[in-house]
C-alpha cells in the first residue's frame, strides 16, 4: 500500500522537481511508499482531501485548520523561515498610492489560493471595499494575475510574497506593492494524517535532522527554508483560532 | 492594576478615573494624539480565561507603548480607553464566555495616553471541549468605520 503525499499548491512552479527530489528522499529514508501528487489548484486538492487520498502534506495554514480540526492530521514540523505574508499590488503607473485611495468597483485579480486572498482581503478593509463592491477575476496562477494587471484588465492583484519575488524582473518593474501583510503568525505546516500516524515521530526526527547534511542543506534550499521546526499541537491550534477570526 | 504614570504621557491629557467589572478601579490620563494603525500588521495577544495576558505579538507591543514584560501578566483592561462604554466590554464577555466569536471597533489607550483604534475579533481558545482562554486579533479599519462608531460610543456615554 501506498501513501499519499501532497504540497499545497502556493508554490513556485520551478519547485515542482525540487518536491518530486524531496519525495523521493522522504521514501528512502523511511523506507515506506509514498506517492507524491501535485494538484494545480486549490480546489482539486481540497477534493483529494475530501475523499481520504491525502496522508501527508505541507498544507497552508488554512487547510491545516480543517486537517488538524476535522481530519484528525497531526503537525509535525514547520519551515524554518519568513511567515507567509502577501501583497497586494498594481501596475507601477496607476493613481493609486495606497489601499484608502483604491474606490468600489476596484477590478481585483487572485487565485483560489484561501490563505493569500482572505488576507488580502483583510488589507482592503480599510478603504471599505469587500466582495459586495469589488469585481473578483479568478485566475489560475499567479503568472496570470500579474499579466491581467499589466494588461489593464485588473485595477488590483494578490499575490504571495514568494510568487510576487519569483516574477521576472520585467514584470515586477511593471507593477506596484500597494501594502505587503505583515501578520507575523501565519505559516505552512507539515502534517500527517492518521494512516501514518504510527510513523509521526520517525517522519519529524528525519525532517528535524534534515539540515544536519549537506544533501538535506541542498534540498531545503531548493524547497525555499533552511531547516524544518518543531511543531507543538498548541502552536497549531493556536494559529487555527486566529485564522477564525480572519475568516469571519 | 496601576494607575497610569503622568511621566509618561505626551502633552496635554485629560484625567479619569476607570471603574472595571471588578469594582477596581485606574487613573488614567488621555491625550487627543492617534497613532494610526500600521498597514498589513495584525496585533495578535491571548489572555488566560480571567483575561490576563498570556502571549503577545510585536505590533501589540509596538502599538500599545509599553514594553513586553510590562504587559505580560497584566489585565487585557490596561488598554482600556475612558470613550470606550463598558456596555462593549460586557457584550464582549457574554459572548466570548458563551463560546463564540466577538467582532467590534475598539479604542484602545496607549502608554503615552494616546489612542489607537481597531477592528477586533476575540475567540475562546476551545480545548477538549473547555475554554482554556482567549486569542485577539485586531485589523486596520476604515476611517468610515471609526467615526461611525466614535459617534456610538459618545451616544452610549451620555449619561
Amino acid at each position: 500500500m501506498s501513501f499519499n503525499f501532497t504540497v499545497s499548491p502556493s508554490f513556485p512552479n520551478e519547485r515542482i522537481s525540487d518536491w518530486y527530489i524531496f519525495n523521493t528522499w522522504l521514501q528512502r529514508s523511511l523506507s515506506l511508499p509514498i506517492h507524491l501528487e501535485l494538484y494545480d489548484n486549490f480546489g482539486a486538492q481540497r477534493a483529494a482531501i475530501a475523499a481520504g487520498k491525502v496522508d501527508m502534506i505541507h498544507a497552508n495554514p488554512f487547510d491545516a485548520s480543517l486537517l488538524v480540526r476535522e481530519k484528525g492530521f497531526r503537525a509535525i514540523a514547520r519551515p524554518e523561515g519568513p511567515p507567509d505574508e502577501m501583497v497586494v499590488v498594481t501596475a507601477a503607473d496607476s493613481p493609486a498610492q495606497g489601499i484608502p485611495d483604491l474606490t468600489p468597483g476596484t477590478r481585483l485579480a487572485c487565485t483560489d489560493d484561501p490563505c493569500v486572498n482572505t488576507v488580502g482581503r483583510i488589507l482592503l478593509e480599510p478603504a471599505n471595499l469587500d466582495t459586495g463592491n469589488t469585481v473578483e477575476h479568478r485566475r489560475d496562477t499567479y503568472i496570470q494575475v500579474a499579466k491581467e494587471i499589466l494588461r489593464g484588465e485588473a485595477d488590483i492583484g494578490f499575490l504571495p510574497v514568494v510568487a510576487f519575488k519569483s516574477l521576472s524582473s520585467l514584470v515586477r518593474r511593471d507593477l506596484r506593492v500597494l501594502v505587503t501583510s505583515d501578520a507575523q503568525v501565519i505559516q505552512h505546516v507539515f502534517l500527517v494524517g492518521p494512516a501514518l500516524h504510527e510513523r509521526g515521530d520517525d517522519i519529524a526526527r528525519l525532517l528535524l535532522a534534515m539540515h544536519e547534511t549537506s544533501k538535506g542543506i541542498a534540498m531545503l534550499e531548493a524547497l525555499g527554508a533552511t531547516s524544518w521546526q518543531p511543531v507543538q499541537q498548541e502552536d497549531v491550534e493556536f494559529m487555527i483560532d486566529i485564522i477564525s477570526t480572519l475568516t469571519q | 492594576m496601576q494607575d497610569m504614570d503622568r511621566a509618561h504621557i505626551a502633552g496635554d491629557a485629560a484625567e479619569h478615573v476607570l471603574t472595571y467589572a471588578d469594582g477596581t478601579s485606574r487613573r488614567v490620563y488621555v491625550t487627543s494624539i492617534e497613532t494610526p494603525y500600521p498597514h498589513g500588521k495584525l496585533i495578535v495577544s491571548r489572555t488566560n480565561t480571567a483575561g490576563i495576558i498570556t502571549q503577545c505579538n510585536q505590533s501589540f507591543v509596538d502599538m500599545s507603548g509599553y514594553a513586553m514584560d510590562e504587559l505580560i501578566g497584566q489585565p487585557h483592561s490596561i488598554l482600556r480607553h475612558p470613550a470606550m462604554p463598558a456596555a462593549a466590554f460586557r457584550d464582549l464577555w457574554d459572548t466570548v464566555q458563551a463560546g463564540r466569536q466577538w467582532h467590534g471597533y475598539v479604542k484602545n489607550l496607549r502608554k503615552d495616553g494616546g489612542h489607537y483604534w481597531v477592528y477586533a475579533a476575540v475567540v475562546p481558545n476551545i480545548r477538549d471541549g473547555n475554554i482554556a482562554g482567549y486569542t485577539s486579533v485586531r485589523r486596520e479599519p476604515s476611517r468610515v468605520n471609526i467615526e461611525a462608531s466614535e459617534a456610538r460610543y459618545a451616544e452610549m456615554n451620555r449619561p
